[in-house]
């Protein structure tokens, strides 16, 4: 085994196999470590992301994309469903296909990929990241490198090892528990969300289909209301509820850090991308099109300092992240935090507002501007993440 | 048993079981773990007994109960 590169990243999902490809596309060599036996499996995710959100990175294939969404729907506690067509496409993913297309993109720059490679700690020098220690087939090996990039994830240990605060408040963790049930009918163009404090308290409800017959159906809750009850017991209950017809092909967890991105993402010898530095949009929980922009730059800056031999530079990388999406997530964290604690007759009355708007009308940033009305600053927010 | 409570049992004996056999391997509870006690690899999971506080957030945030207050805590979910 190679024992020095230039770049090490750590975790191979969508931020660390963008870290690891444009690291390796200026011509510096590149470990990508990843501790699952398979790139993109198990897949922990709602699989919902925005066509520009992939075009960004890699073409769309259908055979990564498991169906294309035109509508957006919101169903309130009382029942009351409004649609809103999306100005944008969606796609939900087959993230087992799309993870394992994003490492082949890395690979095909010359980034090398290890699968069941657990990190277990990290080689420091001088106060600076040296290196990481893996285990690999029941081997222990060494490797150095110059720029150690953790994705490794909503666990995000390895920026721990380095001193970095990474762990999350339990607050601002969403607990998910999600189904890919078949044998249930769904609009295969529609993505499903359900408010109220009987589906998902400070947090939602999702069905995205996967075809006409397979959906993702799962919630996400906050830590404070798994307090009182799992997000497993919130699935059963609506599935026995809603859809007794369906036959269940898989169950899965996850976690997903609902936040603003940690105050620090880089540090001497190490960056930190993806969930891993928190990079997730904080209101929509989604993380696969943010990952991939953060990944994407860390992998560029840790190249750059390599090729110019300034060590020192990878420290750019909090203000390059800052200003390419940082800030933004700051005031979609607003905006959550004003949705937050919203009651279910405050859903049902938004709900039962904007089904009075006309179609042409309906969009998603006019649905914040209904549910947050009385809240002018947050209106200031609205109006500078959903309007052009 | 509250919070505050808990973390008065620091350095007492471990009263948090991961249940590895039901468990999904999500790492939620290492994400919010305060004190990185938690070791988790592709299919294996356990507490670090010396670094645990007992402070319970990895309890409250697991999607799927499959941590859980031993008989010497007290079952909160």
């Amino acid at each position: 085994m190679k024992k020095n590169y230039d770049v090490i990243v750590v975790g191979a999902g969508p931020a660390g196999s963008m870290a690891a490809r444009y690291a390796a596309v200026q011509g510096v060599s590149v470990l990508m470590l990843e501790k699952d036996r398979d790139v993109g499996y198990p897949v922990r995710c709602g699989e919902a992301i925005s066509k520009a959100g992939v075009e960004e990175f890699i073409a769309p294939d259908e055979k990564f994309i498991a169906s294309h969404v035109w509508n957006f729907s919101m169903t309130s506690p009382d029942g009351t469903e409004v649609t809103i067509p999306l100005e944008q496409e969606g796609y939900v993913l087959e993230r087992r296909i799309f993870d394992y297309e994003l490492a082949k993109s890395a690979a095909n720059e010359g980034a090398e990929i290890l699968t069941r490679a657990y990190v277990y700690d990290l080689i420091l020098e001088d106060n600076r990241v040296a290196g990481v220690k893996y285990e690999y087939r029941g081997e222990k090996h060494e490797a150095y490198a110059k720029v150690v990039i953790a994705a490794d994830g909503v666990e995000s240990r390895v920026g721990r090892w380095a001193g970095l605060k990474t762990h999350i408040h339990f607050s601002d963790m969403e607990c998910c528990v999600q189904y890919t049930v078949s044998n249930l009918k769904v609009d295969p163009n529609t993505v499903y969300f359900y408010f109220g404090s009987h589906v998902a308290p400070h947090g939602y409800f999702w069905v995205f289909s996967k075809g006409a017959t397979t959906a993702n159906i799962g919630l996400g809750i906050s830590g404070t209301v798994g307090k009182k009850r799992s997000a497993l017991s919130f699935l059963q209950e609506f599935m026995e509820k809603h859809h007794p017809e369906a036959s269940v092909l898989t169950q899965i967890a996850g976690g997903v850090p609902c936040s603003i991105t940690l105050e620090k993402i880089s540090a001497p010898g190490i960056m930190l991308a993806g969930d891993a530095a928190r990079q997730v949009n904080p209101l929509s929980g989604g993380g696969i099109a943010s990952g991939m922009i953060g990944g994407s730059i860390a992998g560029r800056i840790a190249g750059e300092s390599v090729k110019m031999n300034k060590p020192d530079h990878i420290l750019s990388y909090d203000k390059a992240w800052a200003d390419r999406l940082g800030k933004r997530h700051e005031t979609f964290d607003r905006i959550k935090n004003g949705i937050y604690n919203f009651s279910d007759e405050k859903f049902n009355s938004i709900a039962h507002s904007f089904a009075k708007v006309s179609p042409d009308k309906r969009t998603l940033g006019n649905l914040f501007r209904t549910a947050l009305f009385n809240n002018p600053s947050l209106l200031i927010d609205v109006a500078k993440v959903f309007l052009k | 048993m509250s919070e505050k409570k808990l973390r008065m049992a620091k350095n007492a004996k471990l009263m948090i079981d991961i249940l590895p056999d039901k468990c999904d391997f999500c790492g939620c509870c290492v994400g919010v773990c305060p004190d990185d006690a938690i070791e988790l690899k592709e299919a294996e999971i356990y507490i670090i007994d010396e670094r645990c506080t007992n402070c319970a957030k990895c309890v409250w945030s697991c999607p799927i109960e499959v941590i859980k207050f031993n008989k010497d805590g007290v079952y909160e979910k």
